[in-house]
């Protein structure tokens, strides 16, 4: 199956969690679809939503929670399909 | 009070600092990793890193803070705005360790900071409400009995929300029973709170906000701060006082937020936000913040009086240092928040290498930053690169001089809302000093010629 590999949209700071109390948008291992928000990344306050961009299975996170991370840094990875 | 951590970054944090060293206290820097070489950490005699690039892990880890200040010997903390500044376990957590809070007590924050038990205290201080409901409500049963008097549109608000966050606004009692619930739930998640109340929606109000001052014995007030040019709920533009307002709403205004101040036995700065509605001319209280705030310094130069400083020395134990009789209010004052966000692209953030940076001086025109030329803007917080505070012995006067610092700002290596704000500056709404909380952002959709929709190039 082809990989996808889904990029920060901006510099900032990335979470996996939309408040530090809910659970994580998408977990590894799970079925998304392409529109499905699996992040945010917060910058000077502002927040963009990261999504898979592909249907699929959310294989594996690469950026860890609350890591900071460039524009265009790799944030997850999923199999196409 | 000898030795003052200040536990904040960017201009605050030298504000404070500047503050803390006309008192000659010894002073402490707190920094994240990423702030290392800021302006604020030179500035203050040592520092202590507190953690990595995320404020979440630096600025607002309560324990690493509390820890830095014992560790540097500090026997004062100054938490500034934003961040730990209103949050009353860290207020307390300073005080368990036998430190000065420079600020309310962690009791009168959680108060404040509880938007319907504010909304109480207010009401038996004799202070006006917006009409809504008088407590939380539980079911959509009991709001719909609210809306009932108060009419639609209606807010719902988060009790725990503020400062623009957990509020929805319904039009009917369709929208009313589907909202509440949800609203309940976002609120539970943003804020660990689901309590929400309601409030009727006044349109076409102007934000206009009361500076207190109290030592626990004696209440003052400082005159108001027009607050109504707002993009997205943020301020852009303040004003002391506010144009336009009636001597006899002023006084009336000026007159609840002590008493409120006094009702919760308050100590050191404080504000009082009211919702005022030029066209029955009614005031409504909206919240009260427990802190200094960002547009402090227009009330300063209006004043002449240093609220920093006053908060150090009242938090030291001295009385306040002047009664209300003192308090006069000269000519006027403007603040204009030079964020470092690009107009051109829908005001998205700039980070980057400040390569130049000249900001305005000359007479009457004071800027607060904590940024300086071949200094970082890191992505990781707040977009205030600096304030443009102006004053003028008429409000026609400080006008002229904004236009005149404004074109003096020059940077480079960062987008700015430099070009938005002079533009700003030249606004007949703006000029005439009539507008409300919508305005700006009425304005910014205006492509006519007077209007703020034109790109800046």
């Amino acid at each position: 199956m082809p990989e996808h590999t889904v990029r920060s949209p901006l510099p900032g700071v990335f979470y996996r969690r939309p408040a530090p109390d809910q659970p994580p948008f998408a977990e590894e291992g799970a079925a998304v679809t392409a529109d499905q928000t699996i992040g945010l990344v917060e910058i000077m306050k502002q927040y963009a939503e990261v999504k898979a961009g592909a249907d699929g299975s959310l294989t594996a996170f690469v950026a860890e929670d609350q890591s900071v991370l460039g524009a265009g840094d790799a944030v997850a990875t999923v199999d196409v399909g | 009070m000898q030795t003052l951590l200040v536990a904040n970054r960017g201009e605050i944090a030298v504000r404070v600092l500047r503050a803390a060293r006309e008192l000659g206290l010894r002073t402490v820097a707190v920094c994240s990793e990423a702030d290392v070489g800021a302006l604020h950490v030179r500035m203050a005699d040592t520092h202590r890193v507190v953690g990595p690039a995320p404020a979440t892990r630096s600025y607002l880890d309560e324990d690493a803070v509390v820890a830095a200040a014992l560790d540097a010997g500090a026997d004062a903390v100054h938490p500034g705005y934003g961040f730990l500044s209103e949050r009353a376990s860290f207020a307390g957590k300073v005080v368990g360790a036998g430190l000065t809070f420079v600020g309310p007590s962690p009791e009168a924050i959680r108060l404040m900071g509880d938007k319907v038990l504010a909304r109480q205290t207010a009401a038996r201080a004799g202070v006006p409400t917006v009409p809504g409901s008088d407590g939380p409500v539980a079911t959509v049963e009991e709001a719909l009995e609210v809306a009932g008097s108060t009419g639609f549109p209606v807010a719902i608000k988060a009790a725990a929300g503020g400062g623009g966050r957990g509020i929805r606004v319904v039009a009917s009692a369709e929208e009313l029973r589907e909202a509440l619930p949800r609203v309940q739930g976002e609120a539970r998640s943003a804020f660990g709170n689901p309590e929400v109340y309601l409030e009727r929606l006044v349109q076409r109000a102007r934000h206009v906000e009361v500076q207190v001052f109290g030592d626990g014995e004696r209440f003052v007030h400082l005159g108001e701060r027009e607050c109504s040019l707002q993009r997205r709920r943020q301020k852009v533009v303040e004003e002391a006082g506010a144009p336009g307002l009636p001597e006899a709403v002023r006084e009336r205004m000026t007159g609840a937020a002590v008493a409120l101040a006094a009702e919760v036995g308050y100590h050191g700065a404080g504000t009082v936000e009211f919702l005022y509605d030029p066209e029955r001319a009614e005031f409504h209280f909206i919240e009260m913040n427990t802190r200094i705030q960002v547009e402090h310094p227009v009330t300063e130069m209006v004043t002449g009086r240093d609220l920093v400083r006053e908060q150090l020395t009242v938090a030291a134990g001295d009385p306040l240092s002047f009664p209300q009789e003192e308090v006069r209010v000269q000519g006027h004052a403007l603040e204009f928040r030079l964020n470092a966000e690009d107009p051109d692209t829908g005001f998205l953030p700039s980070p980057g290498t400040l390569a130049r940076l000249h900001l305005p001086g000359g007479p009457f025109v004071r800027v607060d930053s904590g940024s300086e030329q071949g200094g970082e803007v890191p992505p990781f917080y707040d977009s205030l690169l600096a304030k443009v505070v102006v004053w003028g012995d008429t409000r026609e006067t400080a006008l002229a001089r904004a236009r005149r610092a404004l074109d003096e700002v020059e940077v480079e290596g960062v987008a700015t809302t430099a070009p938005f704000l002079r533009r700003l500056a030249d606004h007949p709404g703006f000029v005439a000093g009539s507008y409300h909380t919508t305005s700006l952002e009425e304005w910014m959709t205006d492509s006519s010629e007077a209007g703020l929709a034109r790109r800046s190039a």
